[in-house]
C-alpha cells in the first residue's frame, strides 16, 4: 500500500528534531504541523512574519490580521514572534531556520526543485520557496511520486526550476528517497513504503537511483 | 508643526498621482493591505501603474481593485496565485509581472529605502529569474546581483499611529508594511486609529515618523479573510 499524504507527512515528521526552526510549505507540507512528536519542541515559521505557529483558531476566535503564508487563520502561543518580511527572509537566507518541507512538481537526479510555475497554464509564483532552498540547510521536499502517470522524478527538470541541486530529501507516497549531491548517480533509494517494492519503484521513476535499503 | 493627519484617503492621495508611477504597498494576501489608500487611487483612474507588493490581493480587494479596472500595467510581486483576473490578463499578455522570490523582493526594497544601490544573493541562482543578471561569486558560491527599489508612492497600512507618523503594527498584519514605508518619496500610513503623540509608547515604535509624509485615520476598519480556517472544540 502506497502512503497517503497523511502518511507522507508522518514520514516528513520523523525528519524533525527537538529544537528546530521549522518552515513548512503549503499542500502536505501543512499537514506536518499536526504530527510533531510529543515532547518536541519545534518553532513554526511562517514567512509572512512570525516564528512559533500556534494551531487554527476555535471557531469565532479568528483574526483577520493572523494567518500564515497560505493565508489560513491560525493562532499564537507563548513562544511566538512576530517581525517583519524582511527580518523573515533574513532568517531564510541567512540560515537560521534548520530544515525546510516543500511540495515539489518535479524533482530531477541531481536534486534540482521545480515547483512554481507551470508555465502558460499556472499563474503563481515562487514566493519564499527560492530563498527557502537557498538559505536552508535542510530542504525535504513531499509530493506523489507521478502525476497523471508521469513520474516526478526526473532526468531533468522540465518545469522552470526553483533552485539547482537543492533538494536533500524526497518523499512519496511510494519511496523516501536521499540525494547525495555530488555523487553519481545522486538520487538513493532508502526507504518504500509498506508492500511497495523496487521494481513498481523502478517502474515509475524516470530518474537514475542507486538501491541502498538498509 | 508640519501637519501629515488628511481628513481622509482621497485627499492624501489626491495630489500625488500621475499615470505610470511606481507605487509600493504592504499588505500579504489580504493581511495588513492600505485596502482604503488602494480603493482612493481606483477612484483616481490614474493609469499604466507599476505595482510593487508581495502579491496583487485578490479579484477586487486590495491592489486586485487596480487589476479589475487595467490600471495597472506591470506587477513586481512573488506570487499572484489568488487573483484569478490578474491570471487572466497575464496569461493573455495585457500586463506585464516581475516575478521576484520574496526574499529578494524584501530586501531589494529594503535596499531601495535605505541608500544600497544594488546587493549580491544566493537566491534564484540557475533559475529563469537569473537571466540576464550578473552573477559573482563569494565564498565559492555564486550570486546575483540585484538592484534596489524605490518608488514614487507608497501605501501601508497600521494598527496605530499618532500625528507625527509614528505607527504601530499588529501581528502578522505588519508583514511588508514596514518596508514598503521606507521606500518611495512619498509614504501614505492608513491606520485604524489616530492617536496622539505620546500614546505609543517610544519604545515600541516599529515605524519612525520620518518615514511617514502623510496620515489617514480610517472611519471604519474592514478586514477580510481570505481562508478561513478553524478547529472543532473538543
Amino acid at each position: 500500500m502506497p502512503w497517503n499524504r497523511e502518511q507522507i507527512a508522518a514520514r516528513a515528521a520523523r525528519e524533525l528534531q527537538d529544537g528546530f526552526y521549522v518552515n513548512l510549505g503549503i499542500g502536505i507540507p501543512t499537514l506536518v504541523a499536526n504530527l510533531i512528536p510529543e515532547g518536541m519542541s519545534i518553532q513554526l515559521h511562517s514567512e509572512n512574519g512570525m516564528l512559533g505557529m500556534g494551531p487554527f483558531p476555535f471557531e469565532g476566535e479568528q483574526d483577520p490580521d493572523l494567518i500564515n503564508a497560505g493565508k489560513e487563520t491560525i493562532t499564537q502561543i507563548p513562544t511566538t514572534s512576530f517581525f517583519d518580511s524582511v527580518a523573515s527572509f533574513g532568517m531564510v537566507r541567512g540560515g537560521h531556520i534548520d530544515i525546510s518541507i516543500l511540495g515539489g512538481l518535479q524533482v530531477s537526479e541531481t536534486g534540482d526543485l521545480a515547483n512554481w510555475t507551470i508555465p502558460g497554464k499556472m499563474v503563481k509564483g515562487m514566493g519564499g520557496a527560492m530563498d527557502l532552498v537557498a538559505g536552508v540547510p535542510r530542504i525535504v521536499v513531499v509530493m506523489e511520486h507521478c502525476a497523471k502517470g508521469e513520474s516526478r522524478l526526473v532526468k531533468q527538470c522540465t518545469l522552470p526550476l526553483t533552485g539547482k541541486s537543492v533538494v536533500d530529501l524526497v518523499i512519496t507516497d511510494l519511496a523516501v528517497f536521499e540525494v547525495r549531491k555530488g555523487e553519481a548517480p545522486a538520487l538513493r533509494l532508502i526507504e518504500l513504503a509498506p508492500d511497495v517494492d523496487v521494481a513498481e519503484v523502478r517502474a515509475n521513476t524516470a530518474a537514475d537511483f542507486v538501491e541502498s535499503l538498509n | 508643526m508640519a501637519n501629515k493627519v488628511y481628513p481622509n484617503a482621497v485627499t492624501a492621495v489626491a495630489d500625488q498621482l500621475r499615470d505610470g508611477m511606481t507605487i509600493l504597498s504592504g499588505g500579504f494576501g489580504l493581511c495588513g493591505i492600505p485596502d482604503a489608500l488602494i480603493e482612493a487611487i481606483r477612484a483616481s483612474g490614474v493609469r499604466n501603474l507599476t505595482i510593487v507588493t508581495n502579491n496583487p490581493g485578490i479579484d477586487g480587494i486590495g491592489i486586485g481593485r487596480l487589476v479589475e479596472t487595467r490600471q495597472v500595467a506591470k506587477l513586481i510581486a512573488s506570487y499572484a496565485g489568488e487573483n484569478a483576473t490578474f491570471a487572466r490578463q497575464y496569461l493573455a499578455g495585457e500586463v506585464e509581472m516581475e516575478y521576484n522570490p520574496q526574499g529578494t523582493l524584501a530586501e531589494r526594497i529594503r535596499a531601495g529605502g535605505a541608500g544600497i544601490p544594488a546587493f549580491y544573493t544566493p537566491t534564484g541562482v540557475g533559475t529563469d529569474i537569473a537571466r540576464g543578471k550578473e552573477t559573482r561569486e563569494f565564498n565559492g558560491r555564486p550570486c546575483l546581483l540585484e538592484h534596489g527599489i524605490f518608488g514614487d508612492l507608497a501605501l501601508v497600512h497600521a494598527w496605530k499611529g499618532d500625528t507625527e507618523g509614528n505607527l504601530l503594527y499588529r501581528l502578522t498584519a505588519r508583514n511588508f508594511n514596514p518596508v514598503m514605508a521606507t521606500a518611495a518619496k512619498v509614504t501614505i500610513a492608513e491606520v485604524e486609529q489616530l492617536v496622539q503623540p505620546g500614546a505609543i509608547d517610544a519604545d515600541h515604535i516599529m515605524t519612525p515618523g520620518i518615514f511617514v509624509k502623510r496620515i489617514v485615520e480610517l472611519p471604519r476598519v474592514e478586514k477580510h479573510i481570505e481562508k478561513l480556517t478553524v478547529r472543532q472544540r473538543a
